[in-house]
């Protein structure tokens, strides 16, 4: 019973997948290929050695987007968040270009960088710095004033109290905060391969569309970009559960 | 208490020393004088407790001595130094949790001897996880502790730096009424142990004539000094007995409370 319980979402899956292929073959010749298909078209992309070296590449381009974003947005954050004169001054700035979609910035990140990995490391770069300085302002902003004290009574200089109290302090909303970002940034990847550089998974698409329509393609990429999601945010999830993180204040 | 005996603690060797402190918060236009004209010495190895009703200052008095706040008007003295900001030579131990929750019982008792050689932090570490029972508990982290060791475990990351001076703001307040006992306990044979000058705030009168050498009872706010009162009663104090019950009511006529309950 427990087994049949743990299979149920396999189950229901397998079921969907029936039904699809079925309601293809009742209709041939509609747009959308069935799940053989697009079983066909990853051999295919296997066979080629293409489907890895998209992969690859998506990952390559999101590795470094999202990295840059935080290394630099956390230590901003962090600055705006402490300094309140700072966030006074740097708050409507981040208001007006927060609701700015990271696709909007397509012309002019090819207008900068041409089109290759440079230009879609940027659209990633720029759909990730905005939430996460958010995030970080919002986390040092909140760490409680009397581990700030603690701290200080201590003897701790600015530079450790922020390595040893803020830092820590903050980590489990910045977890949070870089989980959900991560996810932006999978998103976005797939946008900007489609216009700004020629591998990838969101070039993928594209292009089996314009190469002869070759739809098991299509879904083939969109099934992988789902997996690779899904397989970064249960990696990001894991982060929550290492033990000296897996606190909050509410417990307190 | 007549004034001369205030005068005579202060011949004697004083610690701290707290000359005509006034606190002043702005809300608004608004100004709420919180602190007035307060004197105050505190001898060393002296334990000494402020008690008042709520809401009249007391913490606010323990920031100021500890060096968090800075008093509208007035200085605070420590060995004959002004101060002018926390230190580690006095630990404030918090009245919420001040333990860190992202280190474990070692990394909490550690945390402040970071400038110490690694065998001399290992000693020390060791040596206060054991002085206040948390053996067996070196790797838990602080949200699988209860509160008393959670408070014990403060107490431990205050002592482990060697401070002259301790400042407790109502450390059992949260704790319940069993707990609290045991805590006091703990207390008085750690202070026994080390020597420490202490000042503990609370609001609970018993709790201040079972550990003080010297009760100091603060008015409503703006809280000035009412009396002080000497606990002259040996360690360890049979709580029935006259004398006790005879300062414990003489302190609660003097905040106004009748002892019925």
């Amino acid at each position: 019973m427990k087994l049949f319980v743990q299979l149920q979402p396999l189950i229901f899956i397998a079921a969907l997948l029936a039904a699809w292929q079925i309601s293809i073959s009742l209709h041939p010749g509609s747009l959308l290929p069935g799940p053989w298909a697009v079983v066909g078209g990853f051999t295919d992309l296997l066979q080629h050695g293409v489907l890895l070296k998209y992969v690859v590449a998506s990952l390559f381009r999101v590795t470094w987007g999202f990295t840059l974003a935080a290394a630099l947005a956390i230590p901003a954050g962090f600055v705006i968040g402490w300094y309140a004169r700072a966030e006074m001054a740097l708050n409507p700035l981040i208001q007006i270009l927060r609701p700015i979609s990271p696709l909007a910035w397509i012309p002019i990140a090819i207008l900068w960088f041409g089109v290759g990995d440079l230009a879609s490391i940027f659209l990633i770069f720029i759909g990730c710095f905005l939430p996460l300085v958010l995030t970080a302002i919002d986390a040092v902003q909140s760490v409680p004033a009397v581990y700030v004290n603690a701290g200080r009574n201590f003897g701790l200089s600015f530079a450790e109290l922020v390595y040893r109290v803020l830092y820590p302090a903050a980590m489990p909303q910045l977890i949070v905060g870089l989980r959900i970002t991560l996810g932006v940034a999978w998103l976005v990847v797939v946008a900007a391969e489609m216009i700004a550089v020629n591998s990838g998974l969101g070039f993928l698409i594209v292009d089996a569309r314009n190469a002869g329509n070759r739809y098991d393609l299509v879904v083939a990429g969109m099934v992988m970009i789902g997996v690779i999601g899904l397989l970064l945010d249960i990696g990001m999830r894991s982060l929550e559960k290492v033990r000296s993180l897996r606190w909050s204040y509410s417990e307190e | 208490m007549p004034s001369s005996e205030i005068v005579a603690n202060a011949m004697l060797e004083s610690k701290l020393r707290a000359r005509q402190i006034n606190m002043t918060f702005k809300s608004g236009s608004e100004s709420i004088s919180v602190l007035e004209n307060i004197d105050l010495d505190v001898a060393t190895g002296e334990f000494l407790c402020l008690v008042g009703p709520s809401g009249c200052g007391k913490s606010t008095l323990l920031s100021i001595m500890a060096g968090f706040l800075s008093p509208t008007s007035g200085t605070v003295t420590i060995d004959q130094e002004k101060i002018t900001g926390p230190d580690p030579r006095r630990i404030f131990v918090f009245q919420e949790r001040g333990v860190f929750p992202w280190l474990t019982v070692e990394g909490n008792v550690g945390f402040g001897l970071f400038k110490l050689p690694k065998a001399e932090q290992d000693r020390r570490v060791a040596h206060y996880i054991k002085l206040v029972g948390l053996e067996g508990f070196e790797n838990a982290y602080p949200p699988e502790l209860s509160g008393g060791m959670k408070q014990r475990l403060e107490v431990a990351r205050a002592l482990a730096v060697n401070p002259d001076m301790l400042f407790l703001d109502e450390p059992f307040g949260a704790l319940d009424s069993i707990t609290r006992l045991i805590m006091r306990g703990e207390l008085l044979r750690i202070w026994d142990a080390e020597r420490k000058t202490i000042i503990f705030v609370t609001h609970d009168i018993d709790e201040a004539v079972q550990l003080a050498d010297r009760v100091v009872v603060l008015s409503d706010r703006p809280a000035k000094v009412q009396s002080v009162v000497n606990i002259d009663i040996a360690h360890p104090r049979d709580i029935s007995s006259a004398r006790y019950l005879e300062l414990r009511d003489g302190i609660l006529a003097q905040i106004g409370l009748a002892h019925r309950v």
